[in-house]
């Protein structure tokens, strides 16, 4: 059993996950064409080439239940077992009527269990990873389950358009060695109050502070947490043998990446952005499930999540024998990626309901 | 369709549960609560089913009914579960792409809202397996 610098127990991690990603994609070219922009000078810009778009019935909810019942069946978990659910997104169906039991109903975790929803712009996921990592580690709970989920909204013709996409992916959480896919070795916060993006109560479409909101929202916040985990566990980039950052577009986890020491090679099987775009609270949870896809047992993950308003999770990753059991048992982020069905810009906003113009 | 009689149905809309007659073996969705081969000998159990079927028969929806705009066109069809029940269910995708005897797989969508300010309805619909 190991502890922390505070005394707890964090034999903890990941005993299964889940990913979903809707069948259908526009490429940027045809966004950019109803807008009149260079669709060459955006997709090297953004180093996007296409985003997800979810079928015309799917949401936060539906997507959620899809990844959450992928990391049931992948480690063939008993979801009675599960004693909390929570889901984070920004995209939440309802605005006060909770997306966790629509979730802990649909996979056959209910009714003894806790459930709530979480919301942290893109990084939502990732702290209900962190708060099913202390349910866990203190006996209150059995398993948890952690997912982020998204139908990114970027208002018609604004630069976000280009990035919000649609996808999830949920983690159970557990503390029994035996079961664990990947211990979590440790978890490390920043967060500060900065308004670099933000949605009102009803509106449909975020603000966002413009192009220079990266310094000190992304970079700031990723950077020292990042710094932060390592200095705390005393590792360093080369103890990594892969690292996911948070992914917006492309080109900020490139440039955070070598920013920090990371190269590459190590982030290359979770910068999944190009082909997906943004699925904000599945974002860095979409890299990682797209790293433990090809991760061998022994092989250590570094990964820090990012949410705007703002703050970023760090976590230090290592993954077991157990991969090899269950990674087969479900749809990976690869083959989810393969295979799209291509719709138009006309076809996009009917998927989106996108009828408001802003 | 009213919010008490939506959620009484829910788990079996959301995961497909049935019912199973102990005595003669057969499945029923939706679920029956008496076996009418069996009567009173019957033997009733709940049962999730796998959701594994095929396409009996299917028609393409052009006008939809009121919460389901916005949906069309879409193919409605009788699908039949591997363990014998027929149900009628919405098949996710394109009408080009359905044929009679295709094998389905389900999946969690919404199937519909009241309006703006209603309740949002959530099950099950298939995609091709
Ligand atoms: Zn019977």
């Amino acid at each position: 059993m190991e502890t922390n610098q505070n005394g707890v127990n964090m034999s903890v991690g990941i005993v299964s996950y889940g990913a979903y990603i809707p069948r259908y994609r526009i490429k940027i070219e045809d966004i950019a064409r109803v807008w009149g922009d260079d669709a060459d000078i955006l997709k090297a810009g953004l180093m996007v080439n296409e985003k997800s778009v979810p079928d015309v019935d799917e949401d936060a909810a539906t997507i959620a239940v899809e990844a959450a019942r992928s990391a049931v069946n992948r480690a063939g978990i008993d979801a009675q077992r599960v004693g909390a659910v929570y889901t984070g997104s920004e995209s939440h169906p309802y605005a006060v009527k909770p997306t966790s039991t629509i979730v802990a109903e649909a996979v056959g975790a209910t009714p003894v269990l806790t459930a709530a929803d979480f919301e942290f712009a893109c990084k939502a996921g990732t702290a209900a990873v962190q708060t099913c990592m202390g349910l866990v580690a203190s006996g209150m709970i059995d398993l948890g389950l952690a997912i982020g989920s998204d139908v990114a909204q970027g208002a018609p013709g604004d630069a976000l358009e280009y990035t919000a996409a649609a996808g999830g992916v949920a983690f159970i959480i557990g503390n029994r060695e035996s079961e664990l896919t990947a211990i979590i070795e440790d978890t490390y916060s920043f967060t500060t109050d900065t308004p670099d993006f933000w949605r009102r109560e009803g509106m449909p479409y975020p603000e966002h502070g413009g192009r220079f909101t990266g310094e000190p929202g992304y970079f700031k916040h990723v950077t020292n947490a990042a710094k932060g985990l390592m200095q705390k566990i005393n590792t360093k980039p080369d103890d990594y043998d892969y690292a996911v950052f948070h992914q917006p577009n492309g080109k900020f986890p490139s440039r955070v990446a070598s920013m920090l020491g990371f190269s590459k090679e190590q982030i290359k099987p979770g910068l999944v952005v190009p082909r997906l775009g943004n699925t904000y609270s599945g974002s860095c949870m979409m890299g990682i499930a797209a790293t433990l896809d090809q991760a061998k047992p022994g092989d250590r993950i570094f990964a820090t999540a990012f949410g705007s308003g703002a703050g970023s999770d760090a976590f230090s990753i290592t993954v077991t024998d157990k991969i090899e059991e269950i990674r087969n048992s479900a749809p990976k982020v690869e083959e989810l990626l393969a295979d799209p069905v291509y719709v138009d810009y006309a076809k996009y906003a009917r998927h989106k309901g996108k009828i408001r113009l802003a | 369709m009213s919010v008490p009689r939506f959620w009484r149905k829910q788990i079996a809309r959301y995961n497909l549960v049935g019912t199973h007659c102990k005595q003669c073996g057969e499945y029923f969705y939706p679920p029956r609560n008496m076996c009418p081969s069996c009567r009173r000998e019957g033997e009733i159990e709940d049962f999730k089913f796998s959701g594994q079927g095929e396409v009996v028969t299917y028609t393409v929806i052009h006008a939809a009914a009121e919460g389901f705009e916005g949906q069309t066109p879409y193919v409605l069809a009788i699908v039949q579960l591997e363990e014998g029940p027929r149900l009628t269910t919405q098949i996710v995708g394109d009408a080009k792409d359905m044929s009679i005897g295709m094998k389905v797989s389900p999946v969690f969508r919404k199937l519909g809202q009241s309006g703006d300010r209603g309740m949002i309805y959530y099950g099950t619909k298939f995609v091709p397996a």
